[in-house]
Parts: C-alpha cells; sequence; structure tokens
C-alpha cells in the first residue's frame, strides 16, 4: 500500500514545547520536508535566533546552532563563507528580524548572501509574553500596548518583506502565510524554491511566512488562523515580490 | 650607540618615509629598530610625525619626549618640536621652506635646501625627501649609507625600480 | 632563520594569523587596527579564505561565531569601542564552546574616548564583558615580535581550551613598525577534513552521525548548572598552565614596576634611569592578563619596599597587583590616561616621589 503522508525524516521525535495552535510546527515541518526532499538533510546548516523557535534545533534534524538575538544573518553569512557548497539558513521570529536583528538582516540581504531567511511574522512576541513586535498591527493589543497599538505612540508596523525586496542582493522575496491548506502549499513551494536560489549561487532569498500565536493573541487556535486571515493579511499582502528567471 | 631621531612636517612631504628608510637601514645594519608614527583623524595636507629609534641594546620605549635628532620639515614643526632636541644635538631644517629661525643655539643646525637640491641637481622635486635622507645619514653617521642600495631593492619593487637611480642619487645631493 | 622583516605591528599579526592557518576574517573600520581588515580583505581572498567587512562590530563577531562554530579558523580585530560592542559575542563563544583569536588594538576610553594608545580596557578584556560565568584568556604582547609569536600560541590555546582568546594590543604596536620574523605557515585544514579535525563542528551530520547543535538558551536551571560545573576545570587548567610573565632585576630590588604591553618598555627604561640614580628597580612584565600571574610576585625579594604599577588606566590592573600580593607591599600607581602615554623620564620622577613619601 501506497502511505500518502509520511514524517519527514528531518523532524526529530522530540515532542514540542509550542502551544496548541502554534503554526511554528508547521514552518519546521516545511522546512525539513524541503530538505528532505533534496536530500540535503546531511548537509544542510542552520541558525536558530532568540524567541520561542531558539530550541527549534531540538526538533530539526540537522546540524544547527543558536545566535545572540536578532544576529542569525551574521552568523549564517559566517557560516556559509567556510561551507560554501552547502545549504545555509536561518529561521527568525519577528522580535528577532524586524526589531533587534535590522541591521544584519539588511546588511545580509545587501551583500546578496547566499542564505536563505525563513522569517516567521506572527505579529507579537510570544517567548517574553505578549509584548508588541515590530510588527504589530496598529489597533492590536499587547502587553506593552493594552489599550491596543497606536501609530501617534508607536509608529507603524514594519513590512520586512518589501523592504527586502528593495535591495539588489535580495533575489527571491515572497510573502507567504500558513492560515489555509492553499497557504501552506504555497508556503513550501517558496521555501523549495528558497534553497534553490541557494544552490543556483543566485543570491539572498527572503520567505516572510504569516503565522499565529493563539496564546500571545488570547484566541482559540481556529480564532488564530482567521483572525491571522482577516487581519495580518490585509496589511501583509501575500505576494511573490521578486523571483530570478532560473528559478520560475 | 643609541639615536633616537624625531621627523615632523605636514602630510605628502615624505615624513613617515623618511623614517620609514632609516628604520630599514638600521634592520640590514643589524641594528634594533622602531618606528612610531603620529596617527590621528588628518589624512593629507595635516600634520605628520615619526619617531626612530636605532640602537645596538633593544629599544625600551618607541616614543620619545626628548630626541638626540630632529628633522623640521616645516616652519610649525620647528617651533613645535625645536625643544624636544637635547644639548649637542642634531636639527635638520628643511631650509626649503622653512622661514623660521631656530632658537637653539646649543644644538647643530643643519639647513638643507632639500627641494631647490632635487628639483635642480636631481630634476625631480620629489626626491626632496631623499635629499633631507642623504644629509641626515651623512651628517649623522647613524646608519651607513652604503645600506641603502639594500632598502631601495628591497622596499622600491615592480613599477617603483625604476625610481631608484634617481632616489640614489639625491642621496647625495645635499653638501660638499 | 626566516628573515627579519620591517613590518607594522597591524600588518604583522595578520600575517602572524594568516600563518597560523586562520583562513576567515570578519571586521570594521577602528582606528587604530584599520591595517588589519584592509590587509585581510587583500590577502585572504589569495588564499582560499574570505573577508567580510561587517555592518557593525556586532556583526562581525556574529559572523565570526557562526564561522568558528562551523569548524573556521577566525580572528577578529578592532578596538576599545569596538570590542565593547562584541562582548556579547565573546559571551556566547564561551557558553557553547567555540575558539577564536581576537585582539584589541586598544585606546583610550571611556565612551568614544580618543584614538591614542591606552591600556583602560584591562577590565574589559579580564574580567569577561558579556554576560555569565566564563573567562576570556588574555595575553598581552610588548613587542610586534612577541605578539606575532603570541598569535600563533593563541590559535593553539583556543583550540585547546575551546574557549576565546584576546590578544590585549594597543595602538602603538598595531602602529609602530620594528623587525620581525614571521613564524613560517601552517596549512589550512580543508573543508572536508573538519567534521575529523574539529567533530564538535556543525559541518552537516552527511546522515553518517547524530545532529550536532550548539545551544547558548537552557531552560532547565538545573542542566546550565550542571554544564558550567562540566566546562569550568579548563578554567583551573588554565590558571595552572597558562599564566605568563617576565622578571627583570628582581634580586636586590628596592622597587618592582609590574607593567605589560607596551607601557612596560617604557616601564623599564623608567628602572634603568632609577638605577643610574642609585636606585635598584626591578619589572615584572604580565605576558597574560588572564589568567593573572599571581606566582610572579613570589619572586619578590626581601630588598623590595615598594611595589609600582604602570599603567594607562586609573588603576585597573593594580587592583589584580593587591590581590597578589595580599597586603604584604605597599603598591602605588604610576600612569596617564585617556590616550596621554607615560614618559621613563617622569615615571621615574613620580617613582622617586613615592619612595620618599615612604
Amino acid at each position: 500500500m501506497k502511505p500518502v503522508f509520511e514524517y519527514t525524516k528531518g523532524m526529530t521525535e522530540k515532542e514540542m514545547h509550542y502551544c496548541p495552535g502554534c503554526t511554528h510546527g508547521i514552518a519546521h515541518r516545511l522546512v525539513m520536508e524541503a530538505l528532505d526532499e533534496k536530500d540535503d538533510l546531511g548537509n544542510a546548516l542552520g541558525v536558530t535566533p532568540i524567541g520561542c523557535s531558539v530550541v527549534g534545533h531540538q526538533y530539526m534534524n540537522i546540524d544547527m546552532m543558536e545566535s545572540a538575538h536578532g544576529r542569525a544573518p551574521a552568523v549564517a553569512s559566517g557560516i556559509k563563507r567556510v561551507h560554501p557548497n552547502s545549504p545555509v539558513f536561518t529561521y527568525q521570529g519577528d522580535g528577532d528580524l524586524a526589531s533587534i536583528g535590522t541591521a544584519e538582516i539588511i546588511h545580509a540581504a545587501a551583500r546578496g548572501e547566499k542564505i536563505c531567511v525563513f522569517f516567521i511574522n506572527n505579529a507579537i512576541y510570544g517567548m517574553t509574553g505578549g509584548q508588541m513586535a515590530p510588527t504589530t498591527l496598529i489597533g492590536q493589543k499587547a502587553t506593552t500596548c493594552v489599550d491596543g497599538r497606536t501609530f501617534a505612540q508607536a509608529g507603524s508596523p514594519i513590512r520586512m518583506a518589501e523592504i527586502i525586496a528593495t535591495l539588489d542582493g535580495a533575489v527571491f522575496v515572497e510573502r507567504v502565510t500558513l492560515t489555509t491548506p492553499g497557504g501552506v502549499r504555497k508556503a513550501k513551494k517558496a521555501i523549495q524554491t528558497a534553497f534553490e536560489v541557494q544552490e543556483k549561487k543566485l543570491g539572498f532569498s527572503f520567505v516572510e511566512i504569516i503565522s499565529t500565536c493563539p496564546t500571545n493573541w488570547g484566541v482559540t487556535p481556529v480564532n488564530a488562523l482567521k483572525w491571522a486571515k482577516e487581519n495580518m493579511e490585509d496589511y501583509y499582502e501575500i505576494k511573490q515580490f521578486k523571483c530570478p528567471e532560473e528559478v520560475k | 650607540m643609541s639615536k633616537k631621531i624625531f621627523i615632523a612636517g605636514f602630510g605628502g612631504q615624505g615624513v613617515l618615509l623618511i623614517g620609514q628608510m632609516l628604520a630599514y637601514a638600521a634592520m640590514y645594519q643589524d641594528k634594533e629598530v622602531s618606528w612610531m608614527p603620529s596617527y590621528g583623524p588628518e589624512m593629507r595636507g595635516g600634520t605628520a610625525n615619526c619617531t626612530v629609534c636605532i640602537s645596538d641594546t633593544p629599544i625600551a620605549s618607541p616614543l620619545v619626549t626628548s630626541c638626540d635628532v630632529l628633522i623640521a620639515m616645516n616652519g610649525p614643526s620647528l617651533v613645535k618640536y625645536e625643544n624636544m632636541l637635547v644639548p649637542g644635538g642634531d636639527l635638520f631644517i628643511n631650509s626649503s621652506i622653512v622661514q623660521e629661525p631656530t632658537t637653539r643655539t646649543d644644538v647643530n643646525v643643519h639647513y638643507v635646501d632639500c627641494i631647490e637640491l632635487a628639483e635642480q641637481k636631481i630634476g625631480n622635486a620629489k626626491t626632496a625627501n631623499m635629499v633631507m635622507l642623504g644629509a641626515i645619514i651623512r651628517q649623522t653617521g647613524v646608519v651607513e649609507l652604503n645600506v641603502m642600495d639594500k632598502v631601495f631593492e628591497k622596499t622600491m619593487t615592480g613599477g617603483k625600480a625604476k625610481l631608484i637611480p634617481a632616489n640614489r642619487e639625491a642621496l647625495s645631493a645635499w653638501g660638499k | 632563520m626566516a628573515e627579519k622583516k620591517l613590518m607594522k605591528g597591524n600588518e604583522a599579526f595578520a600575517t602572524a594569523a594568516i600563518n597560523a592557518g586562520c583562513r576567515f576574517y570578519f571586521g570594521y573600520p577602528i582606528t587604530p587596527q584599520n591595517e588589519v581588515p584592509e590587509f585581510m580583505s587583500r590577502e585572504l581572498p589569495k588564499c582560499g579564505g574570505a573577508f567580510i567587512q561587517a555592518e557593525s562590530e556586532l556583526a562581525a563577531v556574529n559572523m565570526a561565531y557562526g564561522a568558528a562554530s562551523s569548524g573556521g579558523k577566525v580572528l577578529i580585530t578592532s578596538s576599545s569601542p569596538g570590542i565593547a560592542l562584541m562582548q556579547e559575542g565573546f559571551s556566547f563563544f564561551a557558553s557553547t564552546q567555540t575558539p577564536v583569536v581576537a585582539i584589541n588594538v586598544s585606546r583610550g576610553g571611556p565612551g568614544v574616548g580618543s584614538i591614542q594608545p591606552g591600556q583602560a580596557d584591562y577590565e574589559q578584556v579580564t574580567r569577561g564583558g558579556g554576560n555569565g560565568d566564563y573567562h576570556t584568556i588574555v595575553f598581552a604582547p610588548a613587542s610586534v615580535q612577541e605578539a606575532v609569536d603570541m598569535i600563533g600560541k593563541a590559535f593553539e590555546v583556543a583550540e585547546e581550551y575551546r574557549n576565546p582568546v584576546i590578544i590585549c594590543a594597543d595602538g602603538i604596536l598595531g602602529q609602530m613598525m620594528e623587525p620581525v620574523v614571521i613564524p613560517p605557515a601552517i596549512p589550512p585544514v580543508p573543508e572536508e577534513d573538519l567534521p575529523k579535525i574539529r567533530p564538535w563542528a556543525i559541518t552537516g551530520h552527511k546522515n553518517k552521525r547524530e545532529k550536532n547543535s550548539h545551544n547558548s538558551v537552557w531552560l532547565q536551571q538545573e542542566k546550565l548548572e550542571d554544564y558550567i560545573n562540566s566546562y569550568w576545570p579548563k578554567y583551573d587548567k588554565a590558571e595552572r598552565e597558562l599564566a605568563d610573565w617576565e622578571s627583570t632585576d628582581l634580586d636586590g630590588a628596592e622597587v618592582v614596576f609590574v607593567a605589560y604591553g607596551s607601557t612596560a618598555r617604557v616601564a623599564l627604561e623608567a628602572a634603568e634611569i632609577l638605577k643610574k640614580e642609585g636606585i635598584k628597580a626591578g619589572l615584572i612584565r604580565l605576558k597574560t592578563l588572564w589568567p593573572f600571574p599571581k606566582e610572579a610576585f613570589k619572586e619578590i625579594g626581601p630588598s623590595t619596599k615598594h611595589v609600582v604599577c604602570t599603567e594607562l588606566s586609573m588603576g585597573q590592573m593594580m587592583k589584580d597587583v593587591e590581590c597578589a600580593l595580599q597586603g604584604k607591599l605597599p603598591v602605588s600607581l604610576v600612569n596617564r590616561v585617556g590616550g596621554m602615554l607615560l614618559d621613563p623620564i617622569d615615571a621615574a620622577e613620580r617613582t622617586k616621589k613615592i619612595l620618599e613619601v615612604k
């Protein structure tokens, strides 16, 4: 009998610490499946951020390291110099990438580093307990803006994919979402393309993944998907911004 | 033998190079030597100076507050540094551009019109710093003049090698 | 013997690192160490290595962290405020037991400070400016030749101890030229041999071994305590085996100078001046700042009445000297700060005053 679904070899059997309804598990699996399908689990080198996914290396069955908060793109740039032919990626959240690590992400993209960056945007700080993120929407409540984020007080949420797409070194930039099965399939495709771009040494690739945080949003897992779809996807356009001809 | 040499002027005069050439020469004579430049935000046209210590025994401090030999490549350097020179020391003044008189009467003053000599005798004003270097070497004997052939050979390689004859000639331009 | 070359300190440092097998350098411009990144940008690509001009010292140290964690032999350099920015990285290197060699071509501080030589980073480099329980091993050369020799040793020690090693140079050592013999070149480890030479590195498991994970976070504190206790013996070993110093003329000395780096050369000259005036003066020159060479102070004999610390700081090294002497002798400070340099004549005069007051 032909199996319709198998647990990817890319994931360890360790029980995840993520909250029910959190989409980190899906995103982890997609990255690992993409590597597994290219038979690259033995070659891949990954960098985890500070945030909920700091211990993502416990779940992903590849050689990985943690980095200081926001520095993952710098760390990955260093790894890539030592292992220019290995697939190197970072997996970062919104506080890590879009707040404390803005210098590192911008310059890694500007240099056209041959690495993949998977950016989990769930519009909130998860690990520290629900504070406002650089991607928290206007009006969205967080523990450091209990009446909702205001532009007057905190400025506007940052659209990272759009910013990264302005840089010539970034050759593949796409924003995807995990709120629907169709979205998950497209996310997987984007992740696969990102690795292909790296393999062909075309430049920097960036996949922003709209994700959920039911715990800190204060909603049920099902409503979290609904909330993300109705609110985040409105502000953060699901779109492929850039894609090189070679991988189309 | 131990000599502390201080060379000062403005950027572009070859102040640091004169010091480096002395340092190379000392090294090729198996002497202990150190070369220490001033460094700062000024790049071109600003002040430049360097200290060269040459000795038969290991150099203790590579920096000096007094020196045995002072080279003033411009007027402000003479005014600023002439009191560093020990009594009986050698003071070399680039008389091509230094208008100020020295106030020191207890030192050996050597006026070197290095720009005119470079232009007239060598036909290349850019060798003025080598004219000054030649004056220092021949007057103080801090290094031997003939070791300069090896210094030129080691430091002026590739496209610079063709400049060696003019530079070598410049070393002898000053004086009798 | 290899030929003597007249080299500027910073270029000699870079050359020594390449000859020690270093092929990866990440840096950011800051005076007075700029010749190092300039040299590396030219030379590393020629020998199969890689250079990145990072966007900040913070990025540089983290690039180094990635390269070293994946098995590369890495050098980073900076000057005082840049080293301050790198402290986050040193804490991570120590936390994951990853080797790296860093050179601090130090200058006057605090803040932006001055660009002239300083030694006010003593506490920064010896106390571990980053968070947590760790040490950085710190070498303090006093000449370009010694710096070059120490760089080779630093790579060996970093690898053996799997820990950051900092070479504490200063603006004088970085900028001065001295004749130097560069040690012969050691070939770098090719990428394919890294898993064998550095089995702890993240190099890809190739489906042949368990995956390597370098983690710095410990969400169960009892495990972190166990981990710290497991690596701490290497620091005890370092204190036993790495502490290094050089003593000069301690026999019969009335006063003993303590100094490190280029300032030790000033102290030596000050001692010579005092000797000419009939005051016997010796010198303990620290070659490692951490581990602090406590044993050196046992060599001080009964003739010595006073210990004088000559340093370019407000007495940061003096605290360790006092600790090592345990109150047995009076300790005084002869210093300049902020990028100003000690003059041997001035140091000798001030020492004479200290001896008279006693």
